[in-house]
């Protein structure tokens, strides 16, 4: 028997030079960084401030860090498959032989749904809520720290197969019987499961501790009705993540027990049945679509109200229509696949579920133009990022509204103009919202804004750029180029995926000028520096504490007394008086735990043992992370106190002006 | 020429409009009727969009903090009338797209057969790893990555695959369909001009799938009477042993024909595809079914 399992020498791709290019690449920069942390003594820092941190803002802004971390891995994949799919045409290879393109295309399926958009709106939740709903913490801290933790172990497992063993060649969706073991043996679908199952159970239990925190511990006179909207959709997208995201644990368990113990669920033999995995993938994958795009509406209805200086127009249809969607999205999940030859009954049902949730969507765009209407209109980065999305979104729907319709479907599903439509959506849905957010609410994090002309080099960049990217690969969609092409020998797509390629750099230039941004921003934070709290003149609760806010977040929990409740206090000037009239309590705050830290490093110890059937390895990793567990639960010390002394300290030295 | 992005824009899609090839560009009456209602349910929804985008640039611009003349309404938030507005006009136009939808489901159904004097012609379409074997059972002949049909007959096929998921699709004849193992889908089509018309797998499938597509040829009736007879003539015979060696894996492979058909080949593949090695698994009834 062996001891390491399928694992030998042979995993290392040493005959490819672009993996161990990138690959060396990779280690060179997580080495370079952390050997600077250490010679730096950053570590203790590190330690004690960020990676045992149960507040929510440090975990907020650790979600957004590895997801914009993880977008730089997604795009480089995009490029390399926008270069493949400029030059592969007629006779030609390109420069990516199929298994590898193949798995370059999952990985940033992948990757940029599961590791980019996820934490980028679960990091958002995190840092925003508990702030909008004028509390302290989350429900369950250690509970988030440890949702974060195993996040990063999914990452973690998806980038080593990188470099040791190989990703899977299926597609993001890793449809059976392509995703067994009869047709694709090797570790790259191993990888993709376990990566997604930990990385799961951490979003799951997001999904928990956040529905918990909005039920249950807003502040005082926080009614749901006097929720900001941000709030409302965060809730609805965790409704979803908790009643989806066990179809899809379940889903690839199932897939798991195929391929690692010979049952036969989706097998094409001994009874089981492939569509059927292909059913609960998008079970759970139509809601995903929702969750992600829900928090971004709720960035774009506090941009829309704050710097139009107004309320959000139409409150009341926002939520409905927020509610609306959040349960509709489970019930449309069909249409991915109106292809299957199903019955004219059930393409029809499916068809116009799927166009229903059209309504919500469009009231949503014009809830947000009557906000701007009567406004003041302040044409900011943040701004930017809401107008583009909005301009850009409806056409996206449009597309989307086409494929709801079966016999459309039918002509382009699978093709270049279905992966025009959704990143139609998703870039100018999520990613712009993301971006929208993150430009937002950084001066609350950091107590300084982010630079404004480089930010809006960086919309422009992107916004340009995804057009050029995407409108193309309509017109070759409708050409009749499907998806996932190595390459191709009709030679009237080139012209188009070069216009498109000319779009990925453009975008490119866009994620430079970000990089840019967050340097100069920081080199240039004393000009930048916000000491009021509210830099932006804005309604909400999060506004009206220091930036960046103390860990007890508001040392006297506010008193809400309606909506945009920051707004109303500014309005009749009570801010100011009620942080003189201000008594003091001591607050407990739950203590930093490594709880989070070390279970997922046993997370992905064991899910590089089973990966790779070290089981001996893999009954470790499970015990070390029950001992954590029970280490855990049967600690000495759950909360500090701060002493009212401390909290009065604080609000005297960084009284938060209140703008007239 | 005063706005080169405009124009070029134009060009653009004039080309696009002109190009022969994709969907766009039919050559049934299927795929012709689809393009329809893809551009019927376009325009409907133009019809709300492009109004909807340039609204919201000019309510933005207008609104804009410099500016002045615009009205400062900094309590505006409700209004009845709007909300009313705000909720119909999606309402209306989904209405009206999902009426085009509903009743193109059931016209367009792809198991639905073509009203036509003509007797149709039957196909058997196999996905294999990775081409395509096309069995025309009434004639006993096969043909692996190319497809040969009588113009303006209705083509009546079965599909289905031996392993892995592929998807059925020539664009300019008409929507695609999933071939699965175990299970049989039906698509019915016509080609109403003669050509050469690009067909292939939509649904990725593995390493060799980016050169799984074939060529429908499009023939007159006597030209394709010909071919039948020509292909009688010559080639190998396909039955469980070749097909067998067919079935392995391979790429990029040219076009070629049998001669003749095993009987009851293509039920057999979807019966197979049921089993396997293992004793316990019995022959399924709904297989059966299909066949009958």
């Amino acid at each position: 028997m062996n001891l390491l399992g399928k694992l030998d020498w042979s995993a290392i791709p040493f005959d490819q030079p672009i993996i161990m290019g990138a690959s060396g690449g990779m280690i060179l920069g997580i080495g370079a960084v952390l050997s600077w942390v250490l010679l730096k003594g950053y570590v203790p820092y590190l330690w004690r401030e960020w990676i045992t941190s149960v507040d929510h803002k440090r975990i907020g802004v650790m979600y957004i860090v590895l997801a914009l971390l993880m977008l730089l891995r997604g795009f480089s994949d995009a490029i390399m498959m926008r270069t493949q799919q400029a030059v592969a045409a007629g006779g030609a290879q390109g420069y990516l032989p199929p298994e590898h393109y193949d798995q370059i295309f999952t990985a940033h399926g992948t990757i940029m749904i599961f590791f980019v958009a996820m934490p980028l709106v679960i990091g958002l939740m995190n840092f925003v809520v508990p702030l909008q709903l004028g509390i302290r913490d989350v429900a369950f801290p250690t509970l988030n720290s440890v949702s974060m933790w195993l996040t990063a172990s999914g990452i973690l497992l998806i980038n080593v197969s990188l470099f040791v063993g190989e990703f899977a060649r299926t597609g993001w969706v890793a449809y059976p019987p392509l995703s067994e073991l009869q047709f694709s043996p090797g570790v790259g679908v191993d990888y993709y499961l376990w990566s997604l199952q930990i990385s799961g159970v951490g979003t799951l239990l997001t999904g928990i501790n956040f529905v918990t925190t909005i039920l249950k511990t807003r502040a005082p006179g926080m009614g749901y009705m006097r929720m900001p909207v941000f709030c409302w959709t965060a809730l609805a997208s965790n409704l979803m993540i908790v009643a989806v995201f066990p179809i899809l644990t379940a889903t690839f368990a199932m897939l798991l027990l195929d391929r690692y113990l010979g049952f036969h669920f989706f097998s094409i033999d001994a009874g089981g049945n492939a569509m059927m995995y292909v059913n609960l993938f998008w079970m759970w994958g139509h809601p995903e679509v929702y969750i992600l795009v829900l928090p971004a509406f709720g960035v774009f209805s506090e941009v829309a109200a704050t710097f139009s200086g107004k309320p959000l127009f139409g409150y009341r249809s926002m939520v409905a229509a927020t509610m609306a969607i959040c349960i509709l999205s489970m019930m449309v999940w069909l249409h991915h696949f109106f292809t299957m030859g199903a019955s004219a009954n059930v393409n029809a049902i499916f068809g116009m579920a799927s166009m229903i949730i059209g309504v919500p969507t469009g009231v949503k765009i014009f809830n947000w133009l009557f906000t701007m209407y009567g406004g003041r209109v302040r044409f900011t980065t943040p701004v930017l990022w809401t107008i583009g999305f909005m301009v850009t979104f409806v056409l996206g729907g449009l597309t989307g509204v086409l494929l709801a319709v079966p016999a459309v479907d039918w002509t382009v599903h699978n093709s270049m103009f279905l992966i025009a439509h959704f990143h139609h959506v998703i870039i100018p849905g999520v990613v712009f919202g993301a971006f929208a957010g993150y430009v937002y609410w950084f001066p609350k994090a950091f107590g300084f804004t982010l630079d404004e002309r480089w930010g809006k080099a960086a919309f422009w960049c992107w916004f340009i750029g995804f057009h050029l990217a995407f409108m193309p690969l309509y017109v070759v969609g409708l050409m009749g180029m499907t998806r996932r092409l190595q390459h191709y020998d009709v030679l009237s797509w080139q012209p188009w995926l070069l216009v498109a390629e000319a779009g990925a750099v453009v975008i490119f230039a866009g994620i430079v000028c970000q990089i840019v941004q967050i340097v100069v921003s920081i080199r240039r934070r004393e000009e930048l520096r916000d000491l009021t709290g509210d830099p932006w003149n804005a309604r909400t609760l999060e506004w009206s504490t220091a930036s960046p806010p103390p860990a007890w977040n508001f040392a006297v929990l506010p008193n809400v007394a309606g909506r945009d409740a920051y707004w109303a206090q500014k309005k009749l000037g009570h801010a100011t008086e009620a942080t003189q009239a201000r008594k003091y309590e001591p607050i407990e705050v739950p203590t930093n735990t490594a709880t989070g830290f070390v279970n997922a490093f046993f997370a992905v110890v064991t899910g590089f043992a089973l990966i790779w059937h070290i089981w001996w390895l893999a009954a470790l990793g499970l015990l070390g992370a029950l001992a954590t567990f029970l280490l855990f639960a049967f600690r000495d010390e759950e909360e500090v106190e701060v002493p009212a002394k401390a909290l009065a300290e604080f609000d005297r030295t960084h009284h938060a002006e209140v703008a007239p | 020429m005063r706005y080169p992005a405009l124009s070029a824009l134009l060009a653009g899609v004039m080309t696009l409009g002109g190009c022969s090839e994709g969907v766009l560009d039919p050559k049934g009456p299927i795929a012709a009727a689809e393009r329809l209602i893809m551009f019927n349910s376009t325009a409907i929804m133009l019809a709300i969009v492009i109004p909807t985008m340039i609204a919201t640039l000019g309510t933005a611009y207008w609104f804009r903090a410099s500016n002045k003349r615009a009205r400062y309404l900094p309590d505006f938030e409700y209004s009845g009338r709007l909300e009313l507005l705000v909720w119909s006009i999606p309402i209306m136009t989904v209405i009206l797209v999902g009426g085009v939808a509903w009743v193109s489901t059931y016209d367009l159904d792809p198991p639905k057969a073509i009203a036509s004097a003509e007797k149709p012609v039957r196909i058997q379409v196999v996905a294999l790893d990775w081409k395509w074997l096309f069995i025309y059972p009434d004639e006993g002949i096969a043909a692996v990555n190319q497809l040969t049909v009588p113009v303006g007959t209705p083509i009546s096929f079965e599909l289905t695959s031996a392993g892995v998921m592929n998807s059925f699709f020539v664009p300019q004849l008409a929507g695609q369909i999933y071939t699965m193992a175990g299970m049989a889908t039906r698509l019915n089509l016509q080609a109403d001009h003669t050509g050469t018309y690009r067909g292939m797998s939509a649904n990725y499938s593995g390493a060799g799938f980016s050169d799984m597509h074939f060529n429908v040829e499009a023939v007159p009736a006597e030209n394709y009477a010909a071919w039948v007879a020509a292909t009688r003539g010559n080639g190998p015979v396909l039955d469980e042993q070749t097909y067998s060696t067919l079935a392995k894996p391979s790429q990029a492979v040219a076009p070629f024909s049998y001669r003749t058909v095993a009987p009851g080949l293509f039920s057999g593949i979807v019966r197979t595809a049921m089993q396997s090695g293992d004793p316990l698994c019995v022959t399924d009834i709904a297989s059966e079914r299909i066949e009958r």
